[in-house]
């Protein structure tokens, strides 16, 4: 079956270009404004679209994910909540994939099996979930493939030879390599090094690989994505939507327009790149 | 949930996988996968090694000073009038608790492994002066992530691990507390794979930590056994310890769980009451969810967001629990039960009159069911508690409690 994520990882190959994925949270900082802030981000130049699940103990990410996810979570953000946030977005795009990333708590108290469904009755596409490995794939990963959802898996520097296999072994969708040995929004990665250990990965998968972690600006964009498939950007648009609130923590005018001007100037970093 | 059937035996898990029950696991991050697998593997090594064991023995008994007194606490019987009580005197250790067990371990596996670096989480800060000891003393940097609430209310330890040469990060996210320091450890062992080693101070997070953890506290309830075949020539009726992780409960019950005679009970935070927010009481008032690695009972809302909770006990003050009590939990081998903050307080006062003993307020929360039991229990029958801390870091807290201003 070819699911939303293949067609536009097809169509970028086609095009010759990296793909920008992009990453905001569901309900930051308040559910309306997340989702107008979704809503615009294919306009924008966004080719994929990864949502945040807010977390109370975001064990893998910076500071700036950090406090995204507080600021839906005091807004009264929830799953189900987030869920909806897809649905909605579904009503005008029926061709941006949607990849729901976040931590297997909220997810496992929702219930699994709901969850996928719901999820897919949702428009959702795809799934990263941080804390859950491939040793757990029967609880999540493997109900999610039956379903049609691709499940996401990561790579990193610390993925070796020995266990590489096993992270390919059920991923779809995408590989999504993390640049770096740390936390989300953490300094910039080396090109050079990144090409590599992409160049690496492809010798073992025929997936797309998407590159992220560190990723702020349009020249960064288009220095990854000489080397990859995809270039994810997230802790910069979180940045982004955090700088443009009031005093107050509230949204403003300028919230939706600070995020889909930062990802139209990276879009035009991965355009720029020509194979 | 059904309660699963009883087992052969309570002394098997976990499975390959990390696994007790439902409960355990190994949940992490990709980054840290290739790194928990490293470690089960030198584990598996070491726990067999004559040669490793030997150098924990001697640690233990010359470092620490172990084997801790069984000790038979005379007065404090005779003021509750009922079962016999004696305390595994944990709180004689160096460093003053049963933290330093686990550390001496850890460090030994961390320099098999050539690891360079040490990081801790601390709640009490009684885990990060123990971490920051053993650094110190086989030469390793040491980082101790500490809410920023508990670097507050245990100023001494605070100061004692910086005598140690620790750095200590104070953790501003959340509620300042142990769960917020524990994701900031994980934060930093995500991006400083290459050379360092998380010392987890209690029996929880990814497997291998739960078991490893509980094998070198297991020391405790291995010297227990034989000091009372020797003292009474039986065993006890009842074993009492105070879980917050669950580190000095695990290392006190493990070895008597196939014993079916010897009735066990764990004594959680209760806090304010279980009726709010304001407790730790993840087994007797949370439910089964996925944090820090493992599968266990959490405090956490309808949406599967973790709580903070909230105990006097700097200690305590941790939504979860280590895995094995889950299990041990729902198998109904172990009995799980609340003490509240104003209950620990009035036993850590008592020991203090009965015994002359200052406790910490965590194993005051043992004493405090203890006080509720042995006087409902017949003179011939026999408690033992793990008195797992020294109360000195404590006075603070007790003195503005009890609103003394020192």
């Amino acid at each position: 079956m070819t699911s939303r994520i293949d067609a536009r990882f097809a169509a970028l190959k086609e095009e010759g270009r990296p793909g920008l994925v992009t990453f905001v949270m569901a309900g930051d900082p308040d559910e309306k404004t997340a989702l107008e802030v979704i809503k615009g981000l294919p306009a924008a130049g966004a080719d994929l679209i990864e949502v945040g699940m807010p977390f109370s103990d975001p064990m893998a990410d910076g500071p700036s994910i950090q406090l995204a996810g507080q600021r839906a979570l005091k807004g009264g953000m929830t799953l189900a909540k987030t869920l909806n946030t897809i649905s909605e977005f579904r009503k005008d795009d029926l061709d941006t994939p949607i990849v729901l990333m976040g931590y297997y708590n909220p997810i496992y108290i929702y219930g699994n099996e709901k969850f996928i469904a719901d999820a897919k009755a949702a428009g959702v596409d795809g799934l990263i979930i941080v804390d859950v490995p491939p040793e757990a794939d029967d609880e999540l990963c493997l109900p999610a493939m039956d379903a049609g959802i691709n499940f996401i898996r990561l790579a990193t520097p610390t993925t070796d030879g020995n266990r590489l296999p096993r992270v390919l072994e059920n991923t779809s969708g995408f590989l999504y390599y993390v640049s770096i040995t740390g936390i989300t929004g953490a300094a910039a990665p080396d090109p050079g090094k990144v090409a590599a250990s992409v160049a690496r990965i492809k010798e073992s998968t025929d997936l797309p690989v998407a590159v992220g972690f560190g990723v702020k600006t349009a020249q960064q964009a288009a220095d990854i994505g000489k080397g990859a498939d995809g270039v994810v950007v997230g802790s910069a648009l979180v940045s982004a939507i955090a700088d443009s609130l009031d005093r107050d923590g509230n949204a403003t005018a300028e919230t939706p327009k600070a995020v889909h001007a930062l990802v139209s100037d990276l879009a035009s970093g991965v355009r720029s790149v020509k194979r | 949930m059904s309660k699963p059937i009883e087992p052969n035996s309570y002394k098997t898990g976990p499975d390959e996988a990390g696994h007790f029950g439902i409960f355990g696991g190994r949940y992490v991050a990709e980054t840290l996968m290739p790194l928990i697998l490293d470690l089960e593997k030198h584990y598996n090594i070491a726990k067999d090694d004559a040669e490793f064991q030997a150098e924990v023995e001697n640690l233990n008994k010359h470092y620490t000073g172990r084997p801790s007194p069984l000790y038979f606490a005379e007065g404090l019987t005779r003021h509750l009038g009922g079962a016999k009580i004696y305390f595994k005197r944990d709180e004689l250790n160096h460093t003053g608790s049963h933290k330093i067990n686990n550390c001496l371990g850890q460090i030994l596996l961390a320099k098999r492994m050539g690891k360079t670096r040490i990081i801790a989480e601390t709640g009490a800060g009684q885990h990060g002066v123990a971490a920051a000891t053993v650094a110190a003393k086989f030469g390793f940097p040491c980082v101790v992530y500490m809410g920023k609430t508990d670097v507050e209310r245990q100023s001494p330890n605070v100061f004692r691990m910086k005598l140690l040469g620790a750095e200590i990060v104070p953790v501003t996210a959340g509620a300042g507390t142990l769960k917020d320091a524990m994701n900031e450890a994980l934060r930093d062992w995500v991006t400083n794979v290459e050379d360092t080693y998380y010392l987890i101070g209690t029996a929880a997070g990814p497997h291998p930590y739960p078991e490893l953890v509980r094998d070198f506290q297991s020391v405790i309830g291995k010297e227990c056994r034989e000091q009372m075949l020797e003292a009474e020539g039986r065993l006890p009726d009842m074993l009492v310890a105070s879980v917050g992780g669950g580190s000095n409960a695990i290392g006190l019950f493990h070895p008597f769980l196939d014993d079916k005679d010897v009735q066990i009970v764990g004594v959680e935070a209760g806090g304010k009451g279980l009726k709010g927010d304001e407790h730790c009481a993840s087994l007797s008032a949370g439910k089964p969810g996925v944090l820090h690695g493992n599968r266990t009972f959490l405090l956490q809302d309808d949406d599967g967001q973790i709580l903070e909770g909230h105990s006097i006990s700097a200690g305590l003050d941790y939504p979860g629990i280590g895995p094995e009590h889950s299990w041990l939990k729902d198998t109904g081998r172990v009995e799980y039960v609340p003490i509240m903050d104003t209950e620990a307080l009035e036993a850590f006062q008592l020991l203090c009159k009965t015994e002359g003993i200052i406790p910490a307020l965590e194993p005051s929360h043992a004493l405090a069911e203890i006080v509720k039991r042995a006087p409902k229990m017949s003179k011939d029958q026999i408690i033992v508690m793990n008195l797992c801390g020294r109360g000195d870091k404590d006075v603070f807290t007790v003195g503005s409690a009890l609103g003394v201003d020192l």
